[in-house]
């Protein structure tokens, strides 16, 4: 088999975003929503971490680890809207979170 | 460098594992991927999430970066994952999965999806068949350099976050507002959180 080069890199990490979208743009669930983008910021780490490689140098690799406190962020702050909201209307249904339409 | 390191560098893009090792990965990350964002029930989903974060993980270990890896494993696979299965045990997980799993617009979704895959891989097969860059005349993807060395990649990067003999390191400051924003965060997530403000 050929060697692996940033290429093929550069494709699983497109799989994996373009997954991430389909579950953005289709799902009903906030919870897989959530998810979802998790997996989209892994695909750019996953990019950024092949450059790294590729250039020989550290700087893709710093910028993901900011990647992932960023995620952490995300995530608590999401899951805490996403608690606050089903407290209030007992449901996770993207379809339902209307409340500033008018 | 000991000669043997010195070896191990040179041994070309994948000496950490082989080209099977990276296809079977590949085929690991992006079926637990599809299973991500295709299951019902919602901690099947996010069982399937840590197996793709672990197999990213060791994606990370074949690219010479294995504070990155650690850092995914630790941060991503133990704490962020654990806040995700905590909050699906405090919704109510059985409404849903009765419910309808996909909304009303998931053809647009997935053809807009497949859209964005297309341009990614045209973009990319564009760049292979270009080789180099039409302006500066620099290959696109050029051979890696050789120079990441695996054994001191933890230092290296604490020396780029703290800085290294007294001077500041290259991204202290941004690690400085990074841990503002992780202090900005846990006070949302508590705030939102609490019954009554």
């Amino acid at each position: 088999m050929a060697e692996i080069t940033t290429l093929h890199y550069l494709v699983v990490a497109a799989a994996l975003f373009v997954l991430g979208v389909i579950g953005v743009l289709t799902r009903r669930n906030v919870v897989i929503v959530l998810m979802s983008i998790e997996l989209i910021l892994n695909a750019v780490n996953l990019n950024l971490v092949a450059f790294s490689r590729m250039w020989g140098n550290l700087h893709g690799q710093l910028f993901s680890i900011f990647i992932v406190v960023d995620a952490a962020a995300e995530a608590a702050v999401g899951l805490g809207i996403l608690i606050a909201f089903f407290r209030n209307k007992e449901t996770i249904n993207v379809d339902e979170i209307d409340l500033l339409k008018w | 460098m000991n000669p043997a390191m010195n070896a191990g560098l040179n041994a070309g893009m994948a000496p950490v594992g082989t080209p099977w090792f990276f296809y079977v990965l590949a085929g690991l990350a992006v079926a637990s991927g599809l299973a991500v964002i295709t299951r019902r029930n919602a901690v099947h989903s996010a069982l399937a999430l840590i197996v793709t974060l672990l197999s990213v993980a060791c994606f990370y270990l074949m690219l010479y970066a294995p504070f990155v890896a650690g850092v995914q494993i630790i941060v991503y696979a133990g704490g962020i994952m654990v806040l995700f299965l905590f909050v699906i045990m405090l919704v109510n997980i059985e409404r849903s999965s009765k419910d309808r799993q996909f909304n009303r617009m998931w053809p647009v979704g997935l053809a807009a999806a497949c859209a964005l895959l297309a341009l990614f891989l045209g973009a990319l097969a564009k760049g292979k068949a270009l080789l180099n860059d039409p302006i500066t005349g620099k290959a696109l993807w050029p051979d890696p350099v050789n120079k990441l060395a695996e054994s001191s990649n933890t230092q290296q990067v604490a020396a780029m976050l703290y800085g290294d003999g007294g001077r500041m390191g290259e991204y202290t400051f941004a690690f400085e507002i990074a841990s503002l924003l992780l202090l900005v965060a846990i006070l949302g997530a508590v705030i939102m959180t609490k019954k009554k403000i």
